[in-house]
């Protein structure tokens, strides 16, 4: 978007002389000053900066928490507990450190939605999107390992179910899964590697966040009529109107966060995960972190053998798939429309989609009971939660496999804008003038 | 450089190979270590084996024992018990190989193949849940055997997976008595 036409003017002297030897001024001018965005963004648009400011609260709470913690089975937990009870402010830091963990995975699934929702992915934008899903994974790492660190029931027994899927795999899955756990069990041996892991990850987000945001720079931002800039009536600078606009929506998400932080600092939690680890007892309902339920319920709604695959390594294999589905999205949706904005039958199927996405979850989280899917067909409705699991995984891959391909072939997307600029003024000539058609006010205005 | 270098292969195309080769060989060599330190560690490995003092356990009486990190349950079964293990038809199995690393992989899953030997009354076996390695619990259930309260697997007398998801009968570890009151297990 703005290669080869900087309007960065050092004023300066001392801007001039870094100007000639690193434009370091200049890159931040052109990024995020000068920098032309969609003028017609809105407040999904803000989830990028809030997940910018997340990895670094999480960055910055987990190091300083990281100079109070032991990872060594008989010392983690109660050193947790020191932080809690004895370390200056350390129960807020861990608070903020836990809570953040979901915060950020909440933002993650709003900008993923976002994503969806509009067609974000589309070509040019497909190595940003699958940049974007590559954070998603090293996030999901990044959140179990950490959930491990307390070292109570819940991080043991969560540890030794996930790492348990590797042990699927024919042939290698046991070298595996002890490469994974340095012994035979989750050991104080898992638990190093883990808090070594856990305390690298978060840099290597913070790298490939560079590359996102690099690849965003060069494509532009796309936005909700899914329509490319075409003139500069399109877009506004960067700089006050998309500073202040994610400005203000950072301190919506985090009034709520702080909300979690001081009034509900557990409801994310799980009590068991205040007892300490037992190798030799396991909690009776054993359930991950709230992000990760969907593809939790995923995992246990393969009951059956398919073919030569047993029920446990197709689960983890469907499982595993449901993440790889989202790599191949720009391929799978046939449209030639991005925004589903013009797309009555996508729009249908994405709520759909979203529906189905937070039925998993509380499958996810509810004992793995009943007959399935047959007998839910013969009216086994009631406590049937594999059946349900079952019914929900396969709209799940429908969504992605049949839907996102098919429809963009039979649907009929409605009429398209000439132009972002168009889209504004006539969104705002039907909005019955609640804002005047300026061209000063149209970029604040929102559907 | 002569004439005859230019010829395809040349002496040039092979040092190239050959470096390349060399990088490849050294990048590898370099890696390994890496990996190798993840593997389970000497003291890891030193707890491989335990042994077992059972001179305690009359009929019916059971331990448990950790090894490699995984509870190892122990158990004098009662005449009962055994009779209930021996009795049951291998067809109504869901899973018909005993997996007992004392006997060869595609061994049936008969009572006496789920022991040893001359001590039949003695199972021993590793007490995780071949579903998602939870630890059931000993002497519940149906069959009066173990019961997994995570997913409701049931197993019998034997540790055989009689209901509920678990794929697999509960392994059993190589073991041996080294006396008659004294269990070496790994």
């Amino acid at each position: 978007m703005s290669e080869g036409h900087s309007t960065y003017t050092p004023k300066t002297g001392i801007e001039r002389w870094f100007d000639a030897r690193m434009p370091l001024p200049r890159m931040v001018y052109d990024s995020f000053i000068a920098y032309p965005v969609p003028r017609n963004l809105n407040y999904a648009w803000t989830f990028g900066g809030i997940l910018a400011i997340m990895l670094v609260a999480q960055i910055l709470t987990g190091i300083v928490l990281a100079m109070h913690y032991t990872a060594d089975t008989n010392l983690a937990f109660n050193s947790v507990e020191k932080i809690m009870r004895d370390v200056n402010s350390g129960w807020l830091l861990r608070y903020m450190h836990s809570n953040g963990a979901s915060f950020f995975f909440v933002a993650v699934y709003i900008h993923i939605f976002r994503g969806l929702y509009y067609g974000s992915y589309k070509a040019p934008r497909e190595l940003l999107w699958i940049l974007g899903c590559i954070i998603y994974l090293l996030m999901m790492a990044t959140g179990f390992m950490g959930y491990v660190l307390p070292w109570g029931q819940m991080s043991f027994w969560g540890a030794t179910v996930i790492t348990g899927f590797f042990s699927a795999i024919p042939l290698v899955g046991d070298w595996i899964q002890q490469l994974l756990l340095g012994g035979f069990a989750v050991d104080n041996p898992t638990l190093n590697r883990f808090f070594a892991l856990h305390y690298l990850l978060p840099f290597m987000i913070a790298g490939v966040v560079v590359l996102h945001v690099w690849a965003l720079h060069v494509v532009g931002q796309s936005n909700p009529t899914g329509i490319e800039v075409k003139s500069k009536t399109d877009t506004v600078a960067f700089t006050p109107y998309a500073t202040i606009k994610d400005a203000f929506g950072m301190i919506v998400f985090l009034f709520l966060f702080a909300y979690f932080v001081f009034y509900l600092p557990n409801f994310l939690g799980h009590p068991d995960n205040y007892t300490i680890a037992n190798p030799l007892k396991t909690p009776a309902h054993i359930v991950p972190e709230w992000y990760f339920l969907p593809f939790y319920a995923i995992l246990r709604a393969i009951t059956f053998n398919i073919g030569p695959i047993n029920s446990k390594l197709g689960g983890v294999l469907c499982m595993f798939g449901a993440i790889v589905m989202l790599f191949l999205v720009p391929w799978l949706d046939t449209s030639k429309v991005r925004s589903a904005v013009y797309r009555p039958w996508y729009k249908l199927f994405f709520w759909l989609f979203v529906a189905d996405a937070v039925l998993l979850g509380w499958l996810g989280s509810q004992p793995a009971e009943g007959g399935g899917l047959l007998t839910l067909l013969i009216g086994e409705v009631s406590g049937n939660y594999v059946g349900y699991a079952q019914a929900a995984t396969l709209f799940y891959f429908a969504f992605f496999l049949v839907a996102l391909p098919v429809l963009g072939l039979i649907e009929t997307p409605r009429r398209l804008p000439n132009s972002i600029t168009e889209a504004v003024l006539e969104k705002n000539k039907g909005a019955g003038g609640g804002h005047p058609a300026g061209a000063t006010s149209a970029p604040e205005t929102k559907g | 450089m002569s004439a005859t270098d230019t010829q395809d292969p040349n002496r040039r195309d092979f040092l190239y190979v050959a470096t390349g080769m060399a990088a490849v060989v050294g990048a590898g060599a370099v890696a390994w270590p890496f990996i190798d330190q993840m593997r389970p560690d000497a003291s890891t490995l030193a707890l491989a084996s335990v042994e077992v003092d059972v001179s305690s356990l009359t009929p019916g009486m059971s331990l448990i024992v950790k090894w490699r990190g995984k509870p190892v349950v122990v158990r004098n079964r009662t005449e009962q018990e055994m009779k209930d293990g021996e009795t049951v038809n291998l067809a109504d199995l869901k899973d018909p190989i005993a997996r007992n690393a004392n006997l060869p992989a595609d061994a049936p899953a008969t009572d006496a193949n789920r022991t040893t030997p001359g001590k039949e009354a003695w199972m021993v076996m590793v007490q995780v849940c071949t579903h998602l390695g939870c630890i059931p619990l000993g002497q519940e259930g149906d069959f009066g055997g173990w019961f997994c309260p995570c997913h409701g697997s049931q197993y019998d007398t034997a540790g055989r997976i009689r209901k509920g998801p678990a794929p697999e009968n509960m392994a059993v570890p190589v073991f041996k008595f080294i006396s008659d009151t004294k269990i070496l297990i790994g």
